[in-house]
């Protein structure tokens, strides 16, 4: 299946640019982003907190499925305006090692309306170095290998 | 870990990413590539070795000669590092949009 999410790293920048076109007028778009109950069902986490004004905060809760926490964030929302923008701090909370912790991130979500009931989400995300960037690019694909000698484990612990 | 991590940083050196694009086109000595920079010998010799610990280039001897080549496998490897980003937030979105024509439809059954 084709992938519609375009991501801009630039190399030797510190931010990175997230472009996605959706099959959704803008204001049901940007509701996906306003109402707590449908963000946590595509981001699945539960949501602890959105209060979505200026100098307003946010907290999500992500459990697996044995219901033990894995992931906390948090963050400051800073711009807030209905079918327009967003602009958040982006904080994860009690990471278990170094190479998942990552010092708070800037986002600024920009959000606009194309023809025909489309419309377009734009996300620049900036970090605090350009090492912390690749690094969190690396994140996914660092998890994909540890699975993958995970179930080598199992296979190897299975043999036994 | 240690070892994917020492790939990324072999990249990010201009020094030795011309290297890599060097080798591209066919394999060479550590003489002939170093013929291409001004740094001295040793420090090309130090590149090399890097490049090669980290698997992004593969020794050939022929003769008395060492061939270095790229490893195609390892350099799609880091091509594609971005993509499970790219994937985790294609995946995201995908369900809020599925999420979201749902919703209209609710509404419009509703209404």
């Amino acid at each position: 299946m084709e992938r519609k999410t375009k991501i801009n790293a630039e190399d030797g920048k510190q931010d990175l640019l997230i472009t996605r076109e959706f099959d959704l007028p803008l204001e049901l778009l940007f509701k996906a982003y306003e109402e707590p109950e449908i963000v946590a069902q595509w981001m699945n986490t539960k949501v602890l907190k959105l209060e979505n004004k200026k100098h307003g905060s946010w907290q999500f809760e992500t459990s697996d499925a044995h219901g033990n926490v894995v992931m906390r964030a948090n963050g400051t929302i800073h711009a807030f305006v209905p079918n327009q923008k967003i602009i958040r701090t982006f904080e994860m909370e009690n990471a278990p090692d170094s190479a998942t912790r990552f010092p708070v991130q800037l986002e600024f979500l920009e959000f606009e309306s194309l023809a025909d009931n489309r419309s377009k989400l734009s996300m620049q995300i900036v970090y605090r170095s350009v090492a912390d960037r690749n690094r969190m690019l690396q994140l996914p694909f660092a998890q994909g290998i540890n699975m993958a000698h995970n179930r080598l484990q199992d296979v190897v612990n299975n043999l036994k | 870990m240690n070892l994917r991590r020492d790939v990324f940083q072999a990249i990010a050196d201009p020094t030795r990413r011309a290297i890599l694009l060097l080798v591209t086109s066919h394999a060479m000595t550590a003489g002939a590539i170093a013929a291409n920079f001004d740094t001295a010998r040793p420090t090309v010799s130090r590149h090399l070795q890097i490049l090669t610990e980290c698997e992004l280039l593969k020794q050939e001897q022929t003769g008395r000669e060492i061939y270095y080549h790229l490893n195609g496998q390892k350099m799609k490897e880091i091509a594609d590092f971005i993509e499970p980003f790219r994937n985790l937030w294609d995946d995201r979105f995908n369900k809020l949009e599925a999420i979201m024509k749902n919703y209209t439809q609710k509404k419009e059954e509703r209404e």
